[in-house]
């Protein structure tokens, strides 16, 4: 396996997370840590790939075929699912916000520190 | 009576059951119905650990779900392990939960009129995670499980949406949390990609094959990062002063004294069956690497828990430093740490939930948590201001409560790895309970002059606080004072009596047998522990317990009392602090921005320095 996939799956996560340490919009910064998750379904596939492997069904291929790795697209599907829960409260938390300040702007909540 | 191992996933079932019941049939049924429904699948669940905790006795409980077991030594199947320390973590998170609920009867008089259910699914859901959490022996699962634990505690740190703060809070938890777990996820993918394992036994099993090189070191830093980041390790804490400042108190009570103590077992579990074995992450390197973080948490929580007027946010920087001396004693890899800290973590969730449950009944009469503007204004609170002040002493570690006992059996262990561990085991449990017994003679007991209003741009105050009830002109709910008290009472029960010193003993050498959690987990049978470490108050023990009580009381007295003396003996006073406080204080409080962007830096700067000290140790 080459180390193009890792090295992409790393990028991916640092992108995302600079995006959310220089975002000024919550929306974005949400955006961004989906960003930041998606390394995550890349770094799985990737580590599941076959060579030349097909997807693991078994209706229509012969058993014994080489297929990918069925175990990581099973943790890729339960990731999708917990990052759709955590983006979607986030975001609703993000829709309070707004309505409560009027703004979006991470740096103008000042209400905590200290 | 059912087999143990069916048992076991019950402990996580019950909790989802009830949680989905009480969405569905919440809007149908009155509110008391939904408190009884609550209550009874939380003392159900309850009820379940305790017989898990009593039959799991020196050995582990181990349930392959679907009875997917693994064949020539391959698995696919998800399996949870229970031993007497991840039971009993389940188990303190049940009966937190039960508190919580009663404490919480009368807390929100009036839930929003459609999601009568909510506030107490959101409770029961986040407890499946916690157990499932501590309960699981698979690292995905572990993965999947804190996540839902860290959803549900999102939501309720957010609950009252009517407030900025709140959502401010629970955004920042949230973002800082969620980034972190995905970080643990690509280290998990990593060890897949590795061993082509994901239990943690299996994986374990697998390196011993391998050679410790850069993907290993990535791989345990990106692991570890998310249970650092919920045991609030320094630089990893900051989100926890802001969630636990906002968040409704009964949320407050379970992410201080069980959620965040979870953190510190997660990274301990992981390290101990995942990376320990031959071609692992060294011992030293591990050790080394976690007295570290955890000297600088405690001393970090400590300094800044003394300078909070915000009593949740006291009381949450007093977590900070307690997580510390957690870390400290977990990473010493000992048994007889590793026992005196899992006594200390059981006694420190009864009174710091104890504590926070006394703040809520402050913030139900005033309003308000802010200890200058409380000055004397919670005199009429007799039995509150009692249970605090004793409380403050529990939590600095006053004998016979579990706290102390536990403490002393932590510390005596870390001096004898290095004798200056002692030392801050007694100055930071003597800081944090100073800080508690200071607000609580100012609060309850009016005690010397009014603090000065002081306006600073580096604090949070905590006047203008949202009361989480309707109705000031009603009487404290009876449960608001009961509850704490039970807690107290304990955590007092913990150091007293000698049969659950004994039991955690049993665990934690279990804790520390990674041979027979591997072999449990394959099915195969292991050489015997040692024996557990003795867990009884020591002469030594009793001593600086009784110090760090002594000290925190004279911190107390001192911070409350000085201000009356006369100009020219304080003046003789400031003039060595004024430079310590301004270059050293004042900075790290401005670290303490509340800016998410801030925190996200903070966090990539602890990983990259994990990356470094434990590749530098190899």
């Amino acid at each position: 396996m080459t180390l193009l996939p890792f090295l992409a799956a790393g990028w991916i996560f640092l992108v995302g997370l600079y995006g959310m340490v220089t975002s000024r919009n919550l929306v974005h910064a949400v955006g961004c840590l989906a960003v930041a998750q998606s390394s995550t379904y890349v770094l799985l596939l990737a580590v599941g790939y076959r060579r030349g492997g097909t997807a693991p069904v078994f209706a229509d291929i012969p058993v014994g075929s080489t297929v990918v790795d069925p175990v990581v697209q099973a943790l890729v599907l339960t990731d999708v699912v917990v990052g759709a829960t955590v983006t979607a409260l986030l975001l609703s938390l993000v829709i309070q916000i707004r309505k409560r300040t009027g703004t979006l702007d991470p740096e103008a909540l000042t209400g905590l520190k200290g | 009576m059912l087999d143990p191992s069916r048992m076991l996933p019950l402990t996580v079932a019950l909790p989802l059951l009830g949680a989905a019941l009480l969405v569905v049939a919440g809007r149908l049924l009155p509110r008391t119905a939904n408190d009884v429904l609550a209550t009874a699948v939380a003392v159900t669940t309850c009820a379940a650990l305790t017989v898990l905790w009593l039959r799991a006795g020196d050995g582990r409980v181990v349930s392959w779900a679907g009875g997917w077991r693994p064949r020539h030594g391959e698995s696919v199947g998800i399996v949870l392990v229970g031993d007497r320390l991840g039971i009993g973590l389940a188990l303190l998170a049940a009966v937190l939960i039960v508190a919580v609920l009663a404490y919480s009867w009368r807390y929100f008089d009036e839930p929003p009129e459609r999601h009568r259910g909510s506030f107490p699914a959101l409770l029961l859901l986040f407890e499946a995670g916690m157990c499932g959490f501590a309960l699981t022996g698979d690292l995905f699962d572990a993965f999947v499980f804190f996540e839902l634990m860290g959803v549900c505690a999102y939501a309720l740190t957010g609950y009252r949406v009517e407030d900025s703060r709140p959502l401010h809070g629970a955004l920042t938890f949230g973002v800082v949390n969620s980034l972190a777990a995905y970080g643990t996820l690509l280290g998990i993918g990593l060890l897949y990609a590795r061993t082509g394992e994901l239990g943690m036994a299996q994986i374990g099993a697998q390196l011993a094959g391998h050679h410790t090189d850069a993907l290993l070191v990535t791989a345990f830093v990106l692991t570890v990062t998310s249970m650092l980041v919920k045991a609030a390790a320094v630089p990893f804490h900051f989100w926890l002063p802001d969630a636990h400042a906002v968040a409704p108190t009964p949320v407050c009570m379970l992410m201080s004294g069980v959620m965040v103590e979870l953190g510190v077992y997660g990274t301990a579990r992981i390290y101990g069956t995942v990376f320990a074995g031959p071609h692992g992450i060294p011992a030293h390197a591990y050790q080394h690497t976690m007295i570290g973080i955890g000297v600088l948490t405690a001393l970090v929580g400590a300094v800044m828990c003394w300078q909070q007027r915000h009593l949740k946010r006291l009381l949450a920087f007093s977590t900070i430093g307690h997580t510390g001396l957690f870390l400290i004693g977990l990473g010493l890899l000992d048994p007889h740490a590793t026992a005196g800290t899992a006594l200390y973590v059981a006694g420190h969730a009864g009174t710091k939930a104890a504590l926070f449950g006394l703040v809520g009944v402050l913030l139900d009469r005033h309003g308000s948590v802010d200890e200058h503007a409380l000055h004397g204004r919670g005199r009429e609170l007799r039995l509150a201001g009692g249970l605090f002040l004793l409380g403050g002493l529990a939590l600095s570690g006053l004998p016979p409560f579990g706290t102390g006992l536990g403490k002393a059996l932590a510390e005596h262990a870390a001096g004898e790895y290095a004798g200056w561990l002692t030392a801050v085991y007694v100055l930071v449990s003597a800081v944090t309970g100073g800080a508690v017994l200071r607000a609580g003679l100012r609060v309850f007991g009016g005690a010397g002059p009014a603090p000065r209003r002081s306006h600073a741009d580096i604090e949070t105050s905590g006047e203008g606080e949202e009361p989480e009830v309707r109705d000031p002109r009603r009487a404290v709910p009876l449960t608001m004072t009961v509850v704490p008290g039970l807690l107290l009472a304990g955590s007092l029960a913990l150091g007293v009596l000698p049969g659950a010193g004994r039991a955690v003993a049993a665990g934690a050498r279990a804790f520390g047998d990674r041979a027979g959690y591997l072999a449990d987990v394959t099915g195969a049978h292991a050489a015997l522990p040692p024996p557990p470490p003795p867990t009884a108050w020591t002469g030594s023990g009793l001593l600086l317990g009784l110090l760090s009580c002594g000290l925190a009381i004279a911190f107390a007295a001192a911070a409350v009392w000085l201000p009356a003396a006369p100009e020219r003996a304080l003046r003789v006073l400031r003039r060595p602090a004024g430079p310590a406080h301004r270059f050293a204080v004042v900075p790290l409080r401005r670290l303490h921005s509340g800016l998410l962007g801030d925190y996200l830096m903070w966090l990539t700067v602890g990983m990259a320095a994990l990356l470094l000290a434990v590749g530098a140790q190899l």
